[in-house]
């Protein structure tokens, strides 16, 4: 839609006939004034991003008067309420690597395999009752999620089932759950991307004698693929972003990961749990909060720019 | 000639017999079989959540738990403060959030002019904003009450503020959505017989849309209900020991209060976190649910 005119085009070139009732409409201050409250909300959106910016750099950048940048992004040691301070921010970085990760590992396979499912596979009715059930999982908190990580992923799943030996704490087990918490994030995305699909390429591919999983991983998935890789870095970003679950199931202590059975603290966990205590307005640990924060908040916008960017691409396709 | 004949007879007759046979080779069939299992195993996670959380808090889902305080004593210890905390915070965020974000919807899809680079900008500032994590809300809210020189960040307000901008893009994708959904040619005819561009908002195109509209905000209230990130940095892991009364009033609402007990490690606090968790996920799936029936009952197809 473009803008609604009450005035119909042309209606001021041409004189009005004697007689003729004027189609001009008469003012309505207060309907300029809608328009103009209106119009404000949309663009609250953007004083919210540049508020976001400004709350973030203001102490962050006071931050980064203290300690050098470069130390901060090639530090390998996060130790800032110790007496001996480090702030090299990597353990925390490859913590939230190794949970993305894993995530990753459990969120894309069943994902993409319950979308092609549903989208390819499963008859009107069948979809109707298990896209929202899928859909639901999404709706569990994601403090739930991390109980659930703490009270039968850790101790039960992977040490008792698995026998694979991992403490109350681990990257591990805050991956898993992050995974499963992703799972419908992209399922539904890529099966969007799926069904947004014309019939006539899959019915082109049937015509050549191909079989529904032929007709789906050579025509479907091709065709589909932008909507699909913008599913999977959307499902990045989640993961990066998610703090609940790895402040509660992955651990406290800030180290360098190098393998997912070690507890870890991630750049969010790490924002958790400093905000539990109390660190005044402008100290030096106050700062530090907002200076991961900000480049959380970097690392985020990159990636959802990208996602953003291959959506628009795949909704131009057909 | 008889090879031609053979070949021209082979393929006709495979063909009436594999029509099903090709869809039934064993890697068609292991590929379907791989499909099911990875669907069954999402459903199969959220089915282990419930009966686990049920299993460990069940028996602590009991009126204690709406009527008592948190206690240092796990058998006295209830979640009142921060069910009725949640009250007020997602009460306050609905009352931000939905105005805002449906004024705003109504701008972008009825009023807006699609090519303007502004508006494009604003388009993609919205979806970013969708996905930024949530912590960086509650940084936002940190910092808005700093700059109104407010020292207590505890209160029912800035929470609401920091779930409500969390949420404003939800709303807004959504009721644009809804929006988009209603046809043309109600607004033409609308317009047709006078109308302004407002009035056939007001009048039509919006109660056309209200089923759509009301599933996204539900969501995204469910969203904002189970949020607990943004609420830390305001410092809501606090130990309330009376109702919270106003916008002023100092709070904790229920995720916080599950987060607080998961981290105590006594094994009666775990039972009660379990015993929330169940109250807050029966809520959670409740609002869901009903967003889905107004969606499949209400939603009219054109």
């Amino acid at each position: 839609m473009t803008t609604l005119r009450t005035t119909p085009a042309g209606a001021a070139t041409t004189p009005p006939l004697p007689g003729a009732p004027s189609l001009t409409g008469r003012p309505r201050p207060l309907e300029t004034v809608v328009r103009w409250i209106l119009r404000a909300a949309a663009a609250l959106s953007v004083v919210i991003t540049i508020g976001i910016v400004i709350s973030l750099l203001g102490p962050a950048l006071a931050f980064f008067r203290e300690v050098p940048v470069l130390d901060f992004l090639t530090g390998t040691r996060w130790a800032p309420q110790f007496a001996d301070k480090s702030f090299g921010v990597l353990p925390l970085v490859t913590a939230t690597a190794w949970t993305t990760f894993i995530a990753l590992l459990v969120a894309v396979p069943f994902g993409l395999g319950a979308a092609i499912y549903l989208a390819e596979y499963a008859r009107p009715g069948v979809r109707r009752t298990l896209k929202p059930i899928l859909e639901l999982l999404a709706g569990v908190p994601t403090v739930v999620f991390g109980f659930f990580a703490l009270s039968f992923v850790a101790p039960v799943l992977l040490r008792g089932l698995l026998g694979i030996q991992v403490g109350t704490f681990s990257i591990l087990a805050a991956g898993l759950v992050m995974g499963f918490m992703i799972i419908p994030t992209i399922a539904s995305l890529s099966e969007d991307a799926m069904t947004a699909v014309p019939q006539a390429l899959r019915q082109g591919s049937a015509a050549l004698g191909a079989n529904r999983m032929q007709t789906t991983l050579r025509v479907v998935l091709p065709a589909a693929l932008s909507g699909i890789v913008a599913a999977v870095v959307l499902g990045i970003s989640r993961a990066i972003g998610e703090t609940m679950i790895v402040a509660i199931a992955a651990g406290a202590r800030p180290q360098m990961v190098t393998d997912p059975t070690m507890e870890g603290a991630t750049m969010t966990g790490f924002i958790a749990r400093m905000a539990l205590g109390d660190s005044r307005i402008g100290s030096l640990q106050y700062n530090t909060l907002f200076a991961v924060g900000l480049l959380l908040f970097v690392l985020t916008l990159a990636v959802n720019l990208v996602a953003i960017q291959l959506v628009r691409r795949f909704r131009q396709e057909y | 000639m008889t090879t031609t004949t053979t070949t021209t007879t082979t393929p006709h007759q495979r063909l009436a017999t594999d029509g099903r046979s090709r869809e039934r080779n064993p890697r068609s069939v292991i590929f379907l079989v791989a499909l099911w299992l990875s669907l069954f195993i999402a459903l199969l996670t959220l089915l282990t959540l419930i009966v686990s959380t049920f299993i460990d808090g069940a028996g602590r889902l009991d009126s204690r738990l709406f009527t008592e305080f948190p206690s240092s004593r796990p058998q006295q210890a209830g979640a009142r403060p921060a069910i009725l905390g949640s009250l007020w915070v997602i009460g306050t965020t609905a009352v931000l959030a939905i105005p805002l974000g449906i004024a705003a919807a109504v701008h972008l899809e009825e009023f807006a002019d699609r090519h303007s680079r502004f508006n494009r900008f604003v388009e993609v500032n919205i979806q970013n904003l969708a996905a930024i994590p949530s912590i960086i809300y509650g940084m936002l809210a940190v910092g808005f009450l700093g700059l109104l020189g407010v020292a207590n960040k505890n209160i029912v307000i800035g929470g609401a503020v920091a779930l409500a901008l969390l949420i404003l893009p939800v709303v807004i994708i959504s009721t644009r959505e809804a929006l988009r959904a209603v046809p043309r040619e109600l607004r033409q005819g609308s317009l047709a017989l006078g109308a302004t561009g407002l009035q056939t908002t007001w009048r039509i195109t919006l109660p056309a849309a209200i089923p759509g509209i009301s599933t996204g905000t539900i969501l995204a209230l469910s969203r904002a209900l189970g949020e607990a990130a943004p609420l830390l940095l305001l410092g809501a892991l606090v130990f309330v020991s009376f109702d919270p009364n106003g916008l002023l009033s100092g709070f904790t609402t229920m995720p916080i209060q599950i987060f607080g007990w998961t981290n105590n490690p006594q094994a009666e606090f775990r039972e009660l976190a379990a015993a929330a968790s169940l109250l807050l996920v029966g809520i959670l799936l409740a609002m869901n649910a009903l967003a889905i029936v107004i969606r499949n009952r209400y939603q009219r197809r054109w």
